[in-house]
């Protein structure tokens, strides 16, 4: 079955032709150019594909495109379209990537994060990224950068 | 993945019409969590794909005429967030916390993770002890059937072709004590190794539940007998965690040897009775109920 879907990509109306059967993942990177989001394991374990939906992180490797229609999505490329974000410079400075290929996942869980909960402790950092992995496993930088975040949110010292 | 047809009904007639229409060769589809992954494989090809996300009288979740009633588009996260929920049942926000990953439970239902029915679900126990009762309906009509009366198997439910789980209702008790325990080996994907729910009441009524060890979920009634009516003290909480032993039939798989499972199910049920009178009398659990 073949659909023209409709969705806001990164602040955007997109139209694009889609069979029912297409992961939004594959759609997002092949045929709507938002490569940041990565094919990690392909069964919702790594998170490297983590967008946001209506604000929510979901793993758009699981999730078919169809389900998207009349939806908001964004990916890196929308978060970073007036710069890095707060988060990123965070990640950036704490050297929170190796290879990259997991850090889209983490900066869109991490931000998810950040909306609902500004300020978190670590426990609670860890529980809300612990669906990204990391194979580099660079956890700790990435969790240096959180806290300087949390810690920047509460009007703190950086 | 073949190409399927995918349809977003409105309502739950259509829903039902729909799934009559094509029986077998349909698919409900929920947060699709369990049933994208199904079909990426080649486990289950539907030709038709029902998206019921579309039926707004899917999704609530509110206490009322002595219950909490959820429905069927509810998922994890809404569960997580919810105070109702989290003050009264709070042995299924623990499990709700514990399922998979945030970017999994932003999208994946309680309702879905019950229709999927593998042994390790994490709702599996927590509703055992509070004896909640699911909502089917399907072309013949509505019905409701108590949780302990679902499952038949792994995987295997009383759902027949045209039913569809339009939601559930959870009990509203008062002056309970209760908790969620999950053995898993990392925190963010793994399934439970086993799972254990105890409740207890005010009158020293226990119940408990263990997942992820047998077929289905089951009750230990053997321990909750022993121990009903007594005060529990460590020794009864030892005792009873033998006889909840015997209500458990696990195997060795990938993730855990039956041995293990056994030896881990006696130290958990253990913790489970300390921590849910401690959380009755005090609010909070005595000791740690995280494992993982």
């Amino acid at each position: 079955m073949n659909h023209i879907l409709k969705f806001n990509l990164n602040g955007e109306a997109v139209e694009v032709a889609v069979k029912s059967n297409e992961k939004l993942l594959d759609v997002l990177r092949d045929k709507l150019g938002a490569v940041s989001a990565k094919f990690g394991c392909g069964v919702a374990e790594c998170g490297a594909c983590t967008v946001l939906i209506d604000d929510l992180s979901v793993r758009s490797c699981i999730t078919f495109a169809v389900e998207v229609e009349g939806k908001s999505v964004v990916t890196l490329e929308g978060l970073q379209a007036d710069g890095p974000t707060k988060i990123q410079k965070a990640f950036i400075k704490h050297n929170a990537f190796q290879c990259g290929f997991c850090a889209p996942g983490f900066i869109m869980s991490a931000t998810e994060l950040i909306s609902k909960n500004p300020s978190p402790n670590e426990e609670e950092m860890r529980h809300a990224l612990a669906g990204n992995l990391c194979r580099c496993t660079g956890y700790q930088n990435i969790v240096d950068a959180m806290n300087e975040v949390a810690e920047d949110n509460k009007g703190g010292v950086k | 993945m073949d190409n399927f047809r995918y349809i977003k009904p409105s309502t739950v007639d259509e829903a039902i019409s729909s799934k009559r229409e094509y029986g077998k060769k349909a698919n409900f589809l929920l947060g699709g969590t369990d049933l994208f992954i199904a079909m990426d494989k080649g486990v289950i090809t539907p030709e038709v794909v029902i998206d019921l996300k579309g039926i707004k009288t899917l999704k609530y979740l509110e206490e009322k005429d002595g219950a909490i009633f959820i429905g069927a588009a509810v998922t994890w996260t809404e569960l997580i967030e919810s105070e109702i929920i989290k003050k009264m049942v709070p042995a299924l926000w623990e499990a709700a916390d514990l399922v998979a990953s945030v970017g999994v439970r932003n999208t994946a239902t309680l309702v879905g993770n019950l229709c999927n029915a593998v042994p390790s679900l994490e709702s599996g126990a927590p509703l055992y002890v509070r004896d909640a009762v699911v909502f089917l309906e399907g072309k013949d009509g509505k019905r409701e059937v108590s949780v302990k009366d679902f499952f038949t198997g792994v995987k295997r439910t009383v759902l027949k072709d045209d039913e569809l789980m339009t939601g559930l209702k959870i009990p509203v008790v008062k002056e309970f004590g209760e908790v969620y325990i999950k053995m898993g080996r990392y925190e963010g994907e793994d399934l439970a190794q086993a799972g254990v729910s105890v409740f207890v009441d005010k009158n020293n009524n226990y119940k408990i539940s263990l997942s992820a060890v047998a077929v289905t979920p089951v009750r230990a009634t053997k321990a909750e007998d022993f121990l009903k009516g007594k005060k529990l003290t460590d020794e009864l909480a030892a005792e009873a965690a033998e006889l909840a032993l015997e209500a458990i039939a696990p195997i060795s798989d990938i993730r855990s040897s039956k041995e293990y499972r056994i030896h881990m199910c006696r130290i958990m049920v253990k913790r489970g009775l300390i921590a849910s009178v401690s959380r009755m009398e005090t609010g909070v659990p005595a000791l740690s109920t995280r494992l993982i």
